[in-house]
């Protein structure tokens, strides 16, 4: 895993065009660290040796004897591409073969600028950096080439990890690493390549870790080798946030390969030789409970407290005629990541080691020192971030760190907990229910004076802020501020819809929340799109010629609409019982619209056909783009259709796969196509773009067909 | 406890575990198999998808104790001789998102495509319902086990299937 930096020294970088802060990192071979350009100083500031051993980054690249790159980020690959995203800019900017970039994520370090994985930031903020760093990189091998072969630099050229000569000598990168640690000025151009040039970025690229999956040798966290690791699992309460008040384990600690049990503030672990031996033990502790806090509140409890919160209507605007009011309902949600949380934890006296696939490791960090006593010394906690078997926000969270570190010091050993998928299901973070109230102020002629969304949703939780230090801190102390700001920040019609205003009323349930992909948009968002073709409905217009005549004509949006509704062919004459739904959002500066055809006739919906069109701005690499967007329609589709949670009485009623309905492959359309349209070259986000407006396209799709506007998510729920 | 033998991609294994010791864990805990992942332990994700004699099978909720002289194969064994065709077109297709559950997907598929070389998709449907992706990579498997159905039946190789 990654490696701690070595101070910081005095080379000087340089500034890229864009502002990215460049410097050479101490090191035998050339090792370059970057960092965006938030608070860099004035360009000639950077000619100042930078010799803080605190200074924040973003990323380094590190040139090896062999030639291979390493890049170490504080990221972490849960499935969404950014491992192969990043080796591509690399490859592209250092003229390095596309296999010779490894991508590795950086330990827990106070140092990373924002070392967090989620809203959609990765490569909209590492880009930059990334390219600054690998150029001057680039341009240090091109200067040790020129040196030690006594040329002028800008004759030489670089190709497949090499530095050539126009008479035919050639050193590889590996052999110039030492000496190019040692450039002291660049005598090439520092700057990135134009995006004219690229040959690497841009070009459709499957993943650099394809051939480790389909062989079965991908390393999750309990994939890893940690000698004598225990297999630990832990009996949790039947509701949620309940404690243990009493336990009997004298039958379990007599099973077979049992070698520990610990008493936790979540439950009662038991530590076995194996996975088999350790659930059997579990499952014959003896353990009374104290009720969870919501052990009082079912989903009809929770339903009408959102509903109770929304309030009377605000004043419509002046000239308002007539007021339109859609209402929606939205379910908890379970991340229900494929690997449970899991976690590798050996705690030795003073210090700590975990392995696992953090979203926030630095969070981990807190959480699993605080939990060992130890709040003002994090850095005892050592956090190795591991890939992950899918995140989705769930990884945000880290009980199953604080639990394995709490059992391998109560018992002295290694160990590797794991949660089973009903723990996962049942005592997770959720997606917090939501009710929504939208109200559209129509005035004569239809015309639209005012917009007004009123969202009551149980406080998210975000204790990672936005990933950097003020607002992580925030996110701790004060929960309900940091989701409020959250909301405002990111809740919008892109519409001209009059006076359109968005606005959250926080219900306090004590059920624990966290963000979910595409965050409140996943609800609002969808929620305003479907309301979207309810007010065309009501104006007796098409949804389509409604939007676009309510867009900006600058916008993003009409573009992948107009894309969408030529290639998916909206309008076009269909068979009784199926029918057509868009939707569009724009976020996370990028832009997307969804087309889906549904079939009702059977009564229930079946998906037909998915047409999406988004403008990411550079695509860098376009197959992983289209991958998370397909991937995002099936969420999309699962949680719109049939996935939802059922709290009785404190407790999540779903435990598996088989009662939460995520769609499976005979459900899913054989066909999600997926169109770029390209503004610009900035770099937009992807992974959280793809859910709200794929949604919303299908609740659309289904009022079309059947005549009833959904109004209660999932659809197809029958478990009240 | 008793002494089990059953053959473990082409080889001949013994292990000392209680026969109802779910061979999941026997693999993953006691050999260091970790191909097959977990994902529920009541057989209802597909994550630890195997194969037993050639058949796919789930592994954790399958007893060690019942498989002396059988063969077990897992994704390791697949691709022991050079790639299958399977794994082949999985990457021909990026399938692979979090890649947490392809091992399963790629073992049932290939036990689809061992019983019928010429798949549908309401074919493809029937075998591979049972296989959950958190990720949303149905279209690409599809794609992926129509690739390797002419791969196969183009006679790419099929060593280790």
């Amino acid at each position: 895993m990654a490696d701690a930096l070595e101070a910081d020294t005095a080379a000087p970088g340089g500034l890229d065009r864009r502002g990215f802060l460049t410097w050479v990192v101490a090191s035998p071979t050339l090792m370059i660290a970057a960092r965006m350009g938030l608070d860099v100083p004035a360009a000639d500031a950077t000619e100042v040796p930078v010799t803080a051993t605190e200074t924040p980054l973003s990323l380094y690249i590190a040139l090896q004897l062999d030639g291979r790159v390493v890049t170490t980020l504080p990221r972490t690959e849960m499935g969404q591409g950014i491992t192969t995203a990043v080796a591509m800019l690399v490859a592209e900017e250092l003229d390095v073969a596309l296999d010779a970039v490894d991508v590795r994520s950086a330990d827990a370090d106070p140092r990373w600028l924002i070392q967090l994985t989620g809203l959609s930031s990765t490569m909209r903020y590492l880009t930059g950096p990334l390219r600054a760093a690998a150029a001057e990189a680039r341009a240090r091998l091109v200067t040790a080439a020129a040196l030690r072969w006594r040329v002028l630099a800008p004759t030489l050229t670089t190709s497949q990890g090499e530095v050539r000569a126009p008479d035919g000598r050639r050193l590889g990168y590996g052999e110039l690493a030492e000496e190019a640690a040692r450039v002291l000025l660049p005598l090439v151009s520092t700057r990135p390549k134009p995006e004219s040039q690229y040959t690497v970025v841009g070009r459709p690229t499957g993943r650099i870790d394809a051939l480790d999956i389909v062989t079965g040798a991908a390393r999750y966290a309990l994939d890893l080798d940690l000698p004598g690791a225990l297999p630990t699992v832990v009996a949790r309460p039947p509701t949620l946030r309940g404690a243990v008040q009493s336990f009997n384990d004298g039958v379990a600690r007599t099973m077979p390969g049992v070698v520990g049990v610990v008493w936790l503030p979540s439950g009662v672990a038991v530590a076995a030789r194996t996975f088999a031996q350790a659930f059997a033990a579990r499952d014959a502790l003896q353990v009374s409970w104290t009720p969870g806090p919501a052990s009082t509140l079912s989903d009809v409890d929770i339903r009408s407290r959102l509903r109770d919160a929304i309030g009377p209507r605000p004043l419509p605007p002046l000239l308002t005629t007539r007021t339109v009011e859609g209402r929606f309902d939205f379910p908890y949600l379970a991340h229900a990541p494929m690997e449970t949380q899991s976690c590798l934890a050996h705690v030795r006296g003073t210090s700590a080691e975990v392995w696992l696939g953090a979203q926030d490791p630095k969070y981990a960090q807190r959480e699993v020192a605080r939990a060992l006593g130890w709040d003002l010394t994090p850095q005892r906690v050592t956090v190795h971030v591991t890939r992950a078997g899918g995140g989705f926000g769930r990884r945000f969270f880290n009980q199953a760190a604080v639990e394995a570190a709490l059992v391998s010091r109560a018992i002295g050993q290694p160990v590797k907990l794991m949660w089973s998928r009903n723990d996962d299901m049942r005592h997770g973070h959720f997606r917090p229910a939501s009710h929504h109230r939208i109200l559209a102020h129509l005035g004569l002629g239809g015309s639209i004076l005012g917009w007004h969304h009123r969202a009551a949703i149980p406080t998210v939780e975000l204790p990672h802020g936005f990933g950097d230090v003020l607002t992580a801190l925030l996110g701790e102390a004060l929960p309900d501020a940091t989701s409020a700001v959250f909301f405002a920040i990111s809740q919008r019609i892109p519409y001209r819809f009059g006076f359109a205003s968005h606005e959250l009323r926080e219900v306090p349930i004590p059920i624990p929340t966290a963000s979910f992909r595409s965050v409140f948009t996943s609800q609002v968002g969808v929620a305003n799109e479907v309301f979207v073709d309810q007010l065309a409905r009501e104006l007796q217009v098409d949804p389509v010629a409604l939007r676009r005549s309510r867009l900006p004509s600058n916008s993003r949006l009409k573009a992948v609409l107009d894309k969408v509704v030529s290639v998916g062919q909206w309008g076009r004459a269909l068979p009784p019982g199926v029918a057509q739904g868009v939707a569009v959002l724009e976020e996370w500066e990028s832009a997307i619209a969804h087309l889906i055809e549904v079939d009702v006739s059977s009564g229930t919906p079946r998906v037909l056909r998915v047409v999406i069109a988004a403008d990411v701005g550079l695509p860098i690499n376009p197959k992983g783009i289209e991958a998370q967007l397909q991937g995002a329609a099936v969420d999309a589709m699962s949680t719109t259709l049939s996935a939802g949670l059922h709290i009785d009485s404190g407790a999540v009623r779903e435990g598996s796969f088989a009662d939460y309905r995520w769609l499976r492959m005979k459900h899913v359309p054989s066909d999600i196509q997926v169109h770029l349209v390209r503004s610009d070259d900035r770099v937009g986000g992807v992974g959280e773009l793809g859910y709200p407006s794929a949604a919303a396209a299908l609740t659309n799709a289904i009022a079309r067909a059947t005549g009833t506007m959904p109004t209660r998510f999932p659809i197809l729920d029958e478990g009240v | 406890m008793l002494a089990h033998q059953f053959i473990l991609n082409g080889q001949t294994v013994t292990v000392e575990t209680p026969s109802d010791l779910p061979l999941l864990w026997v693999l993953r805990d006691v050999l260091g198999v970790r191909g097959p992942k977990y994902g529920c332990g009541v057989g209802v994700c597909g994550a630890c998808t195997s194969h037993l004699d050639g058949e796919a099978f789930r592994p954790c909720i399958h007893p060690v104790g019942s498989l002396s002289g059988h063969e077990v194969m897992t994704i390791e064994g697949l691709g022991a001789q050079g790639l299958h065709p399977v794994q082949q077109a999985w990457i021909d297709e990026d399938v692979a998102q979090c890649g947490f559950c392809q091992p399963g997907q790629i073992m049932a598929a290939v036990a689809l495509l061992r019983k019928n070389a010429h798949p549908t998709d309401a074919d493809i449907d029937a075998a591979m319902s049972e296989n959950v992706c958190r990720c949303g990579t149905y279209v690409r498997i599809r794609a992926a086990i129509k690739r390797a159905a002419l791969l196969l039946r183009s006679g790419a190789g099929v060593t280790g299937g």
